[in-house]
């Protein structure tokens, strides 16, 4: 068994242009699902607040901390939420996230470097 | 051993390194579960084989010796060197074929397929998978896959070295896929190998029209494909395409390397044993009726093989096939080669019109075919000034030498 991190990336404009009560309901009902239908696999996942609430931390040249508003990369699509799952291989993996709802945007699968692993 | 014997053993070393390296290197890697371990265990056993051969002869079954030489000298390198066992074990899957002795014929097939299946995998881009398979199943040296495909040494080798390193860490499984992905996945491996094939048929850049390794290479691994998934039609589908292109071959181009039409290619010179072995297998593809291209594409080839001279092709018939292929397979280069045979089945206007309704194709932007097409039939239709820009803009469009040369000569007849 390998551990992977399923990255939910969304257009968020297009989310809040659009989503309304009843999708936002539908989705919510659609992780549970996924949740329900892959229990074995899913260790832990969440969504995240908007890309106007992150915070980012980076070191300038001279080595001083720098604290800035927004995300990390700017881009469309942004990080929304993610999922740790268990998968034998890649291919279960991708099986796994390809369920993951995302109605606004897709998912990236990650394979998880253990630090005991070279 | 004397000269002409040397000779011999270092042509059926040679022959063994084509007819057997992903067999060989697949039971290997059954051993090792490490790509690269494997593959130098091969290597070595490739020198061995030169060094042994003269003395011994060459063995009856130089697959099977080869693959227990590798073994051997890969259990060799696991036991004297800890550090291989550092990286990450491919996924060998045990239960793949329970009871099958490992060195049946079975368990050698399982293993090619799965060769092929993970060097094709999805989740690598294209040009990983078809660098993956030239080196993995055809033995390609990464010299050779980099002039193929006209990058640096350097580059193809960084591209190989990160594609295994994705298989190892991303736990690209070395196992044959679910039954219920397994038409997705046969079609990723038959898209990489008609890519192999039509990259060497009409070479992108360079003097030489064909890249006969490319070819030979494509044609070798489809075949192989074909008697691993004997009664799959997509499979066959594209073996039986290939056969009956590939047929071609000596008349594309005349002595001095200038590109011929199909119209004014010598038919008596064409491959007759491939035709009749690709009519056979193009037969069996489309029994099958799979909603898949290459059937549909091997029977639009079938038509201009069984067709003794140009003047006699059944036009309607092929425009009938390329229907049948644009629902199968919706591409704007699939319409333009409909458009041409529209226009050979109802005269160049109605051809010129199929081909101006696809101008606006982005896909076919920049695509060198079109404007061709384009200036055939406005020649014909005595449209000159017209088709003198449409081949201007084709030669602005093409990076091969020969077919540089073709349009230009095109263009000289119109008295430009």
């Amino acid at each position: 068994m390998s551990e992977y991190l399923v990255l939910i990336h969304h257009d968020e404009q297009q989310a809040m242009q659009q989503a309304d009560p009843a999708l936002y309901e539908r989705t919510a009902r659609a992780h549970e699902e996924f949740r329900a239908a892959n229990q074995t696999r899913v260790r832990e996942g969440n969504r995240l607040r908007p890309s106007s609430t992150a915070t980012s931390i980076r070191r300038d040249t001279s080595g001083e901390l720098v604290v800035t508003d927004g995300v990390f990369v700017e881009s469309k699509e942004v990080l929304c939420g993610y999922y740790m799952i268990e998968a034998v291989d890649l291919d279960e993996a991708i099986k796994i996230a390809s369920q993951v709802p995302a109605p606004f945007g897709g998912v990236e699968v990650r394979p998880v470097w253990p630090m005991d692993e070279p | 051993m004397n000269q002409a014997g040397d000779t011999y053993v270092a042509a059926a070393v040679a022959d063994a390194h084509r007819q057997c390296w992903a067999y060989v290197l697949a039971a290997t890697v059954r051993v090792t579960r490490d790509l690269d371990l494997a593959e130098e265990a091969v290597q070595d056993a490739y020198v061995r084989a030169l060094h042994t051969w003269p003395a011994t002869g060459v063995p009856d079954q130089p697959g099977a010796w080869l693959a227990a030489v590798a073994r051997n000298r890969a259990f060799d390198v696991m036991r004297h060197n800890a550090t291989w066992r550092q990286t990450v074990p491919l996924l060998v899957d045990k239960q793949a074929s329970p009871g099958v002795d490992e060195t049946s014929v079975d368990a050698v097939t399982d293993d090619r397929l799965r060769l092929i299946f993970t060097c094709c995998h999805p989740s690598l881009a294209m040009e990983a998978r078809v660098a993956l398979t030239l080196r993995l199943l055809c033995g390609l040296s990464t010299a050779d896959i980099a002039r193929a495909f006209l990058v640096s040494e350097t580059t193809m080798a960084a591209r190989i070295t990160r594609a295994k390193k994705k298989i190892a860490e991303a736990h690209i499984p070395y196992r044959l896929p679910a039954d219920e992905d397994l038409s997705q996945r046969v079609e990723a491996v038959l898209n990489v190998l008609h890519l192999l094939f039509a990259t060497g048929h009409t070479a992108p850049s360079g003097q030489e029209l064909v890249r006969a390794e490319l070819v030979e290479r494509a044609r070798d691994l489809a075949r192989m494909l074909r008697l691993l998934l004997p009664t799959d039609p997509d499979v066959a589908g594209l073996y039986a395409l290939m056969l009956l292109t590939d047929a071609r071959r000596d008349t594309r181009t005349d002595s001095s390397g200038r590109v011929l039409r199909l119209s004014e290619q010598d038919r008596a010179r064409w491959d007759r044993r491939a035709i009749a072995e690709g009519l056979a297998v193009a037969r069996l593809a489309a029994r099958a009726h799979s909603a898949g291209r290459f059937p549909l594409m091997a029977a639009i080839a079938a038509v201009h093989a069984e067709t003794p001279r140009w003047e006699q092709t059944d036009w309607h018939h092929i425009v009938g096939l390329y229907d049948r292929l644009i629902a199968a397979w919706p591409s704007p280069v699939v319409a333009l080669n409909r458009a041409i045979a529209v226009g050979h089945a109802d005269g160049a206007q109605a051809g010129l019109e199929a081909l101006d309704r696809l101008t606006a194709e982005p896909q076919l932007a920049g695509y060198q075919y079109l404007p061709a097409a384009r200036a055939e039939f406005l020649s014909r239709l005595g449209r000159t000034d017209e088709a003198q820009l449409a081949y201007r803009e084709a030669l602005l469009l093409t990076d091969n030498g020969a077919e540089q040369e073709f349009l230009a000569t095109q263009l000289r007849s119109l008295g430009s």
